[in-house]
């Protein structure tokens, strides 16, 4: 059974606690519209197979999380912070001087943060060394890598696209966070990348088009079975809204960055507020 | 480790580093269980086709992808030991912010080796040239670059690079059939430059192939009383700070020699700290210049640019020279 309530509510939480830091921020400002549409597959994923319940986790041998578009760190931060990974203190220090916890998420192993990110284009690269290293050492265990769809810009997601198809990686799955778009407007207009699933498909990937990635019960089904197809690695594209769940936020792109206001704060709260 | 008789000393000179590197990633091949040897579609020219066939599983061919196979090397240093190999130019330059990002900001346990690195691809051409590359891996925050005089030291730096949790950037320089400059066993040790000949009026601080060329420039001085110390500066970071030291409290001279961009590399690393200094030391800067020249044989651009054991020799007269004149004509004498 799919565990959908529990998720809900984890994703509601996480949504709750980017508008509360971000507010808290101040001048410094949040990445909110990022961070926003890759929630529901965050919540998915830390409230379930990287949850830390129990204090199980074992550094070497369990699951792992690349975020690659790191500019959606309050998407990883909440996540950690629902799995029961990072205690609240940690959350809290997000964006404080000399904190753990910056702009962009810092490598950082006992926090489960596996990679610093930041600079687009390096976690799928790094996601396939790390799913290599788990083949070679015959673990079960799976890694999973955030990509933005604006970040496939980048020529090095496709070097590493062509390698994890070439070493056979099934223990690789990738999700696409495809919000549509990216700094400075949408992906079409910016560069427009064609037929991601198709592009995805000849690289030699298993692929799940057009998955709503703000419904559980798809995410659930497609990133907990992934792997499945023996030899391929995975790509999930999910379609999302960038700023999901703050009207004011979604699909504006102003809200790629930005700081919050007193005045902004209180609309976005009630908002939230009001689902529960 | 490699056995280090005279025998294997004349093998490594006959193989060059490249061959050498290949000796030593396939020795450590043997014993280590968690070594990985890495390359971009250059694995035979590295000389690794020995490791790839005693060891094929401890070989991972990125193919030509030089940025993905340095992000991979890092992911795979989580559970290995890392060494990834191409043209110096193209490991130093293609993959820089993967090097700054996974070994420098995240400090993850590869070893690069830029082989081919100065001017030893010859025919190739400008794009194949390594002239760049200590300027470039040095500014790295926490990087260690290694640069190697021979056969011996480099097999040496092979095995404490993989003993060592550190990441490395490793160049190899000159070609097949590259110059002894250590015939019998010596200790080697990061960080630790190497006095191969004490000297009372200048010393000269080497690197790479142009150690060997500044022990015959050494030779042409003492024809001229000149008497120069050699010093083999085979790591360039962290650099030696001592030996420079020593040197500007009694020497009037420093001479750097590098097969690198006379930016950035030696030269600049010994000036920066030598300028902290109070001292009276002149420093002479020999390596390459800041432009790029049309191609030719390595033998044929290291006479261009005046990079033989005698141009050295005469570069270093001719400036001691110049000054002593200066001080005549200002003085009297």
């Amino acid at each position: 059974m799919i565990p959908s309530d529990l998720i809900k509510e984890i994703a509601l939480n996480m949504r709750k606690n980017i508008i509360e830091l971000g507010y808290l921020a101040e001048n410094n400002g949040a990445h909110f519209g990022s961070a926003l549409s890759i929630v529901d597959i965050m919540a998915t994923l830390y409230s379930t197979i990287l949850n830390n319940e129990n204090n199980k986790r074992d550094f070497s041998d369990q699951h792992k999380l690349i975020l690659s578009k790191g500019h959606g760190s309050l998407g990883l931060y909440t996540a950690l912070y629902e799995g029961k990974i990072i205690s609240l203190k940690d959350l809290n220090s997000f964006e404080s001087e000399d904190g753990d916890f910056p702009g962009q998420p810092v490598m950082n192993i006992l926090k489960g943060i596996e990679y610093s990110s930041g600079s687009l284009g390096h976690g799928l690269s790094y996601g396939v060394g790390l799913s290599l290293a788990n083949k070679k050492k015959k673990r079960d265990s799976k890694i999973f890598v955030i990509l933005g769809d604006g970040e496939c810009n980048e020529g090095t997601i496709w070097e590493a696209a062509m390698s994890a198809a070439h070493f056979k990686l099934d223990n690789l799955i990738v999700i696409i966070d495809c919000n549509k778009l990216q700094s400075d407007g949408p992906n079409e207009k910016i560069l427009h990348m064609g037929n991601m699933a198709s592009k995805w498909e000849s690289f030699g990937w298993f692929v799940f088009d057009n998955i709503d990635g703000h419904d559980i019960d798809q995410l659930y089904i497609t990133t907990i079975n992934s792997g499945v197809k023996e030899g391929f690695p995975t790509v999930i594209l999910a379609n999302t809204i960038k700023g999901k769940g703050i009207s004011f936020m979604e699909n504006n792109n102003e809200w790629h960055h930005n700081v919050l206001t007193e005045e902004k704060y209180k609309i976005a709260m009630g908002e939230l507020n009001a689902i529960h | 480790m490699l056995s280090i008789n005279p025998t294997n000393i004349k093998i490594w000179s006959k193989l060059g580093q490249r061959g050498t590197l290949g000796l030593s990633l396939t020795d450590l091949g043997k014993t280590k269980e968690d070594l990985i040897v890495m390359s971009a579609d250059l694995a035979i020219t590295s000389g690794l086709d020995r490791f790839i066939k005693n060891y094929p599983d401890k070989f991972i061919n990125a193919g030509i992808a030089e940025q993905n196979m340095i992000n991979m090397a890092a992911g795979l240093s989580r559970d290995y030991t890392v060494f990834a190999t191409t043209f110096a130019t193209f490991a130093s330059m293609r993959s820089y912010e993967q090097i700054r990002l996974n070994l420098g900001y995240m400090k993850h346990n590869v070893k690069i080796v830029g082989i081919g690195s100065g001017l030893s691809m010859g025919m190739f051409g400008n794009t194949h040239y390594g002239i760049e590359d200590l300027s470039l891996m040095r500014s790295v925050p926490g990087l260690t670059v290694l640069s190697p005089a021979d056969g011996l030291s480099l097999v040496k730096f092979i095995d404490m690079a993989y003993e060592s949790k550190d990441p490395m950037y490793i160049r190899l320089t000159g070609t097949i059939n590259n110059p002894i400059v250590y015939d019998k066993n010596t200790e080697f040790r990061i960080g630790k430059a190497n006095i191969l000949k004490q000297g009372n009026d200048v010393a000269i601080i080497a690197t790479g192939s142009m150690v060997y060329e500044s022990i015959k420039a050494a030779s042409y001085l003492e024809k001229k009383n000149i008497s120069a110390a050699i010093i083999d500066m085979s790591t360039i970071k962290p650099l030696d700070y001592n030996i420079i030291k020593m040197i500007c409290n009694e020497l009037r001279y420093v001479v750097t020699v590098e097969e690198h961009s006379i930016i950035g590399g030696l030269g600049s690393a010994v000036a920066e700290f030598k300028s902290t200094l109070r001292n009276h030391t002149k420093q002479i800067f020999i390596g390459i210049p800041d432009r790029f020249e049309k191609a030719g044989s390595y033998k044929h651009l290291l006479l261009k640019y005046e990079l033989t054991g005698e141009q050295i020799a005469e570069k270093i007269f001719e400036e001691i020279d110049k000054e002593k004149n200066r001080w005549r004509f200002t003085y009297g004498e």
